[in-house]
């Protein structure tokens, strides 16, 4: 019991110096977050769009020749960039621009840098959310498309990508969340977000746990309003559970759901109706 | 006689090694109303499919208004806006309302503004008696209220023929006649129908043309009155007695 209160005071005794910079490390964490899952997720959309241009025998041979190509650069990207760790792409990005041109070039900001790695490391996971959320799609959505005329780009951003959008939102969230925490390895290029906060504290305290702690709870707010929210923009993207019966006009009361056949004069009467609409 | 719209020549289709038809000709007028029918495996649909292009055919040439759609230099899109087609499985887009559904085609690729897209819906859907139901989305109907609403947003591009994909194979029984209902007044009013049916009473009552295609071939055609009352070869008569004795 002692030890708690023990906690407890050490918390506060941290909270009450440090308030100020917990807080601006958790701000840089989730708008980092935020920004690289946004971008991360842009990018992916990209990879899984390019990947899904259909090819066949009838293509011209420039066409093909391009396919394959993007392909093979997607997929290269793809798999070196979620093959290996983040915290090893943040150094290897941020240092190989000097290294090469003799301290020449680098990056001015490491927010600028950090941005780059986060951003670059989610679109390799979403390319492969984006291209699988493509493909779960009945291709009887494609044909419906296609057999109204609608070209493969119009079948693409109308009846696809809004499925597949709404089919990968949980990986999307997933992909929110592991940024959340994940940018904490930016640290070692010397970004200061919520982790490095830590690191600077107890440097200057020696209070590990009680700084962890804070830390610990500072994460899952941040990780649970997240899911939260994505929940919710989920529901919305359902639409509605009912639908509302619309009276578009008189005749319509009389339709329900079986119309015989009208008398014909009537049935001349609206056409007529109709193409003087036209 | 009157003008010609599609006209299938000398068309042959295989998968690999499997040929699902051989050297199919037939003519489509303005106005008819083509039944095809024949077993399942016999290539009805897959012949529907050539004529709309999600298949390509092996060989032979699709003339519509004598322009071959089949070869690679005609703009498949352009042409399958002319043509509408109804399927089986009915294909609504599961992302927009029932009025969506029938808007989306109109403004696209007819190039449409909003108001008369939506007019134009309104009309065909009040047409199928689906007109009430323009806010519902497709996962809250039923099937043949679903096939009504596909119906009517092949209408709504104003095709100059409508294929049928065995638009009531997937339907309950008893929402079949709703289906049939709908069709058969199109018949009525003179749109050009092309459709691939297992229901026979309405090949015989409604078509102005049966085809009876068997193992890749067309069998037999010509007028229902022909077809049914008289067949010519043996399996056409075999066909349909199965379906008397069922």
């Amino acid at each position: 019991m002692e030890k708690i209160f023990q906690l407890g005071a050490d918390i506060a005794k941290l909270w009450e110096k440090y308030a100020s910079s917990y807080f601006s490390g958790m701000y840089s964490t989730i708008t980092l977050a935020l920004l690289c899952t946004l971008v991360g997720c842009l990018i992916g959309l990209l990879c899984g769009i390019l990947q899904t241009i259909p090819s066949s025998k009838n293509d011209n041979i420039v066409k093909r020749c391009v396919l394959l190509v993007i392909r093979g650069f997607v997929r290269l990207y793809v798999e070196v960039f979620r093959g290996t760790p983040m915290i090893l792409q943040a150094v290897v990005i941020y240092y190989a621009l000097p290294y090469f041109s003799d301290n020449a070039v680098k990056f001015t900001s490491i927010w600028l840098a950090a941005f780059v790695v986060v951003s670059i490391n989610t679109g390799a996971y979403m390319a492969e959310s984006v291209r699988g959320g493509i493909i779960s799609i009945d291709p009887g959505q494609t044909e419906g498309a296609k057999a109204i005329g609608m070209t493969h780009w119009q079948t693409m951003t109308n009846v696809i990508l809004p499925q597949a959008l709404r089919n990968i939102l949980p990986q999307i969230g997933n992909n929110l969340i592991i940024n959340i925490k994940d940018t904490s390895v930016m640290s070692i290029i010397g970004f200061t977000e919520f982790f490095a906060v830590h690191k600077t504290v107890v440097g200057a305290t020696y209070l590990y746990f009680p700084s962890a702690a804070i830390e610990m709870v500072g994460y899952l707010t941040m990780t649970v309003i997240a899911s939260v929210i994505l929940r919710w923009v989920e529901k919305k993207m359902d639409g509605a559970d009912s639908y509302e019966l619309a009276q578009v006009d008189a005749l319509t009361m009389s339709a329900g759901t079986y119309r015989h056949p009208a008398k014909p004069e009537d049935l001349l009467e609206r056409n007529l109706e109709h193409e003087r609409g036209k | 006689m009157s003008e010609t719209i599609l006209q299938i020549k000398h068309l042959s289709k295989s998968f690999g090694a499997n040929i699902v038809l051989r050297d199919i000709d037939f003519t489509v007028a303005k106005g008819d109303v083509t039944s095809i029918i024949g077993a399942s495996g016999s290539g009805k649909s897959t012949l529907l499919r050539c004529i709309n292009l999600l298949e390509t055919p092996t060989s032979g040439e699709i003339l519509y208004h004598g322009e071959n759609v089949a070869s690679r230099k005609v703009n498949a899109a352009n042409y399958r806006s002319h043509v509408g087609m109804v399927f089986q499985s009915f294909n609504l887009f599961n992302n927009m309302t029932v009025l969506e559904n029938c808007m989306v085609g109109q403004i696209k690729v007819l190039k449409k503004n909003k108001e008369d897209a939506r007019k134009e819906a309104i009309y065909y859907l009040e047409k199928v008696g689906m007109a009430p139901y323009i806010n519902a989305r497709p996962r809250q109907i039923s099937g043949g209220q679903k096939q009504r609403v596909a119906i009517a947003r092949a209408l709504a591009m104003d095709p100059e023929v409508l294929l049928f994909d065995e638009p009531t194979s997937a339907l309950d029984p008893e929402m079949v006649g709703e289906v049939l209902t709908v069709m058969q007044n199109l018949a009525q009013e003179g749109m050009t129908m092309l459709v691939v049916t297992h229901e026979m009473a309405f090949a015989r009552d409604v078509s102005t043309q049966v085809v009876y295609m068997n193992q890749g071939v067309i069998c037999e055609q010509g007028t229902p009155a022909d077809l049914f009352g008289n067949p010519q070869r043996q399996e056409t008569r075999d066909f349909l007695s199965r379906f008397r004795s069922n």
